[in-house]
């Protein structure tokens, strides 16, 4: 059971990674790979914030906006530097790597005995439930700890979730939808769509960052390591996400893309579980995506050629 | 109202492949007039259109609508007074949204976009309203991706999204072309009816000698990156296809002969 909330709670949180993901990658049209080195920026500048006495909630949007920034950096070297989308996230990203060092003065920062923010619905549920140490959930024993971590972050995803949702459906939001799509059709009715782009990335890698300041609260630590391959967890969770609903309206996307990243992250539960080398974590991961993008045209382009060979004979 | 004065431009210069598809065109489009540009393949028409719409900075020249110069604006910003139609019918609208999020996306060019919800209830109205007026049956399906729809409706609807706020200057760019004969007529025709209808100043590249008699009041012949024969008023009234082939030979039957003239005045003389 605690291999299921572990994962549910991961899921959750690495959820507001995928959203992010999400913008970038199928709002904007953009491969944004600063998301690697913008979740250990946001753990990191949570850790150490909340090390310095910072409250939970101001560390982590402090996060948030730091994750923004990168993502700005990304923006401006690709719009007003016109450096390629790829290039300016492989800079961003291996600039922050330093900045990640400096910024936590070494390489990995343990969060002991600093609250989180669980730490008040910990309390909470300790007093509602009369000061036991594990609470039944279906049955199953939960560390109140556990319980209340997934409580806090399910209630922090669903609303992120609702508000990029409402956001989406207003003028701003049908105008970055639109600028990943054409671009051109946007400048015509009067967008800046470089403008809407850069924008769209500081709204994408702030929830990255979130989510790393999250991340960090729930392991205990942030560690200038933790990014790396994170843009393609984020790719597999989407991908999982359209195929368990299709990408029709952005409501349905964005629950893919939260359910897609609980499953993943259950999937990798129960592989480890079953024996998988966790170093050998990452490749599965790459090959994943990889059959993912593939499979479908190539998919179809077999059956086309099978069809077409048997019309001639 | 549209004014252009010595506007130059060359692509790709002092290359191989350099083109000098604008040589200093002088062109007045008075407030309310329909014009069509014609024109051969390479002739500059669409590139003139395009450096009005400002999807390039030219090399020379100014640019102004309503005495406003506008040669160094963004293109996004001219879209404050320009409205437009695209040769493809799926380059003016964004194909996975719907109908109704493609026009409230029209509905507020030029103006703040906000974080008010881009489609309430009035705006949904409205929309079903003026859609209806295209008689596409298109008003029971706005919330219908618009990639759906066929490239005729889609450009019906490019449109009605370019005019939906009154543009200071309409540009279509062979909005016909790419369509089949019969949504092509539609087309057309809906084109006449909007600007007839809200007196709009248009800027019509065509390369259907048809089209530019029947629609516009004003015809603008260009050749080789210059403007080369203008009709209008009585003049246009009385032009047909003929005429206008027959205008277009003469221009080249004057290019052919220029160059073996100097020629022959070069061995002579040189």
């Amino acid at each position: 059971m605690t291999l299921v909330v572990g994962a549910f709670t991961i899921g959750l949180i690495l959820a507001l990674l995928s959203m992010g993901v999400w913008i970038s990658f199928r709002i904007l049209r953009f491969c944004d790979i600063t998301v690697d080195g913008s979740i250990t920026l946001g753990a990191s500048v949570a850790a150490v914030l909340l090390i310095s006495g910072w409250s939970p909630w101001s560390a982590t949007l402090a996060a948030a906006l730091a994750g923004g920034a990168a993502g700005l950096a990304t923006g401006l070297l690709h719009t007003r530097f016109r450096i390629q989308e790829l290039l300016s996230g492989i800079l961003v990203m291996t600039a922050l790597y330093s900045i990640n060092l400096r910024v936590m003065g070494r390489s990995n920062v343990p969060l002991l005995n600093v609250d989180s923010l669980a730490t008040p619905v910990a309390r909470l549920l300790t007093r509602v439930t009369g000061g036991v140490d594990t609470i039944l959930f279906l049955g199953w024993p939960v560390p109140v700890t556990d319980a209340a971590m997934l409580l806090t972050v399910l209630l922090i995803t669903t609303a992120v979730a609702v508000l990029i949702y409402r956001f989406l459906l207003t003028h701003i939001g049908t105008a970055m939808r639109a600028t990943g799509e054409n671009a051109q059709m946007v400048r015509a009715q009067g967008i800046n769509n470089q403008a809407m782009l850069v924008f769209g990335l500081v709204c994408s890698n702030a929830l990255v960052g979130m989510a790393g300041a999250l991340l960090a609260q729930y392991q205990g630590f942030a560690d200038v390591q933790m990014g790396i391959g994170m843009i393609v967890w984020g790719l597999a969770s989407i991908i999982i996400g359209e195929v368990l609903v299709a990408r029709l309206t952005p409501g349905l996307a964005l629950c893919g893309a939260i359910m897609g990243t609980i499953l993943f992250r259950l999937l990798v539960a129960i592989a480890l579980r079953w024996g998988l080398n966790p170093n050998d974590l990452k490749l599965v991961t790459a090959v994943f995506v990889f059959a993912a993008l593939v499979l479908p045209s190539g998919i179809k382009a077999v059956a086309g050629k099978l069809r077409k060979g048997s019309r001639h004979a | 109202m549209l004014n252009i004065r010595k506007l130059t431009k060359t692509f790709f210069p002092k290359t191989p492949n350099e083109v000098k598809a604008l040589r200093g065109v002088d062109l007045d489009i008075p407030e309310g007039c329909f014009a069509a540009i014609i024109g051969t393949n390479g002739s500059g028409k669409s590139t003139l259109l395009n450096a009005v719409a400002g999807t390039f900075e030219p090399d020379q020249g100014q640019i102004s609508i309503d005495g406003q110069e506008i040669t160094g604006w963004p293109e996004y910003r001219r879209a404050n007074l320009v409205g437009r139609v695209f040769q493809n019918p799926f380059a003016g609208t964004a194909a996975e949204m719907t109908i109704a999020e493609n026009i409230a996306l029209a509905m507020r060019r030029g103006r703040r976009r906000g974080l008010g919800l881009a489609l309430r209830r009035s705006a949904r109205e409205e929309i079903a309203a003026r859609v209806r007026t295209l008689n596409l049956g298109l008003e029971d399906r706005l919330d219908n991706p618009i990639g759906t729809l066929s490239g005729g409706q889609r450009q019906a609807l490019t449109l009605l999204m370019a005019t939906w706020l009154r543009p200071r200057l309409l540009l279509l760019d062979e909005h016909t072309a790419a369509l089949d004969p019969k949504s092509a007529a539609q087309v057309a025709e809906l084109t006449l009816e909007i600007v007839r209808r809200d007196k709009l100043t248009a800027l019509m590249v065509t390369h259907s000698m048809q089209q530019a008699v029947q629609l516009p009041e004003h015809i603008i012949m260009m050749h080789k990156g210059q403007i080369v024969r203008q009709y209008g008023g009585q003049e246009k009234a009385r032009v047909r296809v003929p005429d206008l082939l027959a205008a277009f030979d003469q221009v080249r039957r004057r290019e052919q002969l220029d160059p073996t003239v100097a020629d022959i005045l070069t061995s002579q003389y040189g």
